[in-house]
């Protein structure tokens, strides 16, 4: 394998290099686009048409569910299966220091030495929602690089970071027994995200009751229909109903010891009948709409933010910031002065 | 917006299982600022390169207790050369004689740090070679 320059080689020839298979381009690639340099548009641009073909599931879930674990097992299941598996594993950027500590590896080391798996570790360098900004980026090019199946596992979250509904296509929400599931489980976000609940680390006391307590949830819930509001969009998922009623997608809650892999293949079989719905359906068409208009969106926003920064003298913004501190005008005004010359 | 942070993989080859120095390490690096991809222990040098490759890190930091840093550590620099990672910074860290020192440097090992250092030190050691080998 030769020499390959982190910044010398052109973004046609790393999209080339991925799409024949070479993991250090591939590798590469999910630098170039996370530390956003300038010829990482052409790079997607490249690969963009080789996506569309593996399916991505979202694991996400409060600290200490077992969610690193959990992605190892269903790895092994599905390599088990002769399918190729790419993950990309969040955990949280210091919002002090910038630096971030990356642990998820740690849980991961079974699947090491396996060239059907290839895992990267990501910080969230600032975005809040439980993904990177550059998360989606890396799912596309593991999905042009070949992988069946692309596993995204967020930072531990608590309610509110849902982002991952719109980046994958199955999201499983993990939950522990004893972790106060009973009111946490009431508190509106996590739960309506989710395809598959599963409840981890099963053979622990307690087990039983925050099952019951998250069907109670599910019940309390049928009919209704999702909504899911992502930058000011709203969108209708189907409603969340009894298995198989009406051809609609029911949220089961599974168990599962992940440590010793109890469980992990009637998960994987669960998430393979929701591929299948969700193909079946059409229902995937929906998805697909919302994880691609929030791509574009987000691209959308960023190259706005880099024009107005760009096209405005940083002087005259030092003086509106001055003039506003002074109550001289209001930032309203200011913002509006400003844009109107953009 | 180019935002280039630092990555960096802490790893213990080896079979000891004395990982507090290397967590103590990883730690403060973080604090410092860089991304820390942190593996653990009993860690061979193909999981170590392999890890290496997939984080497409900047640094390797080797945290060695054992002694058996003559075999591990340049067996880590062979691997990840023979995979294209010609410019990833290698460090050791942990009890090595002095007599070892030159051997590993020469087998491609960039620094080594013993009981003694400071992780200010580390840390500023790892930016002068990152920004050495952007220039280069």
């Amino acid at each position: 394998m030769g020499l390959l320059s982190r910044t010398l080689v052109s973004s046609e020839e790393l999209a080339d290099r991925v799409l024949s298979g070479d993991r250090l381009a591939l590798a590469r690639a999910i630098t170039r686009v996370e530390s956003g340099r300038p010829d990482a548009h052409q790079l997607l641009s490249a690969l963009y048409p080789h996506t569309g073909r593996a399916h991505i599931i979202g694991v996400t879930g409060a600290p200490g569910t077992g969610k690193s674990t959990l992605v190892t097992a269903l790895t092994q299941a599905y390599r088990a299966a002769g399918l190729t598996v790419g993950v990309v594993a969040i955990d949280p950027t210091s919002p002090f220091t910038g630096g971030a500590l990356l642990g998820d590896r740690v849980r991961m080391r079974a699947l090491s030495g396996d060239a059907g798996v290839f895992i990267r570790s990501m910080a969230t360098r600032g975005s809040l929602g439980g993904l990177s900004k550059t998360t989606g980026d890396a799912v596309m090019i593991l999905d042009a690089a070949g992988f069946d199946r692309v596993i995204v596992e967020t930072v531990g979250v608590g309610q509110a970071e849902v982002a991952i509904a719109s980046t994958a296509h199955t999201t499983l929400v993990v939950e522990a027994p004893g972790l106060g599931d009973e009111v946490q489980a009431i508190k509106a976000g996590i739960l309506e995200i989710a395809d598959i609940l599963v409840v981890n680390k099963a053979d622990r006391p307690g087990a039983d009751r925050t099952i019951r307590a998250l069907q109670l949830m599910l019940e309390l819930e049928a009919g209704t229909p999702r909504q899911i509001h992502h930058h000011g969009h709203v969108v209708r998922l189907q409603a969340q109903l009894p298995v198989n009623e009406e051809g609609e997608w029911g949220v089961t809650v599974l168990k599962t010891v992940a440590v010793n892999g109890q469980g992990v293949s009637e998960l994987r079989e669960k998430i393979d009948a929701h591929r299948a719905w969700l193909h079946d359906s059409g229902e995937i068409v929906t998805r697909e709409r919302i994880r691609v208009a929030h791509t574009l969106e987000n691209i959308i926003r960023a190259e706005l933010n880099r024009r107005i920064v760009a096209s405005m003298p940083a002087d005259s913004l030092d003086e509106t910031v001055e003039a506003i501190r002074r109550r001289e005008i209001d930032p309203y005004r200011a913002a509006d002065a400003l844009l109107a010359e953009f | 917006m180019s935002e280039d942070k630092i990555r960096v993989l802490v790893a213990k080859p080896g079979l000891d299982g004395h990982d507090r120095g290397a967590k103590v390490v990883a730690r403060s690096l973080r604090d410092a600022g860089f991304e820390i991809i942190y593996t653990g222990i009993r860690q061979t040098p193909q999981m170590i390169a392999e890890a290496a490759l997939q984080e497409d890190v900047d640094v390797v930091g080797l945290s060695i207790l054992s002694g058996a840093h003559m075999t591990l550590c340049p067996k880590v620099v062979e691997l990840l050369r023979a995979q294209g990672q010609d410019d990833v910074i290698v460090l050791v860290g942990g009890i090595i004689p002095d007599e070892d020192v030159p051997r590993l440097r020469e087998a491609g090992i960039d620094a080594i740090f013993g009981p003694g250092a400071s992780t200010r030190e580390i840390g500023d050691f790892i930016r002068q070679a990152v920004a050495a080998r952007n220039e280069a």
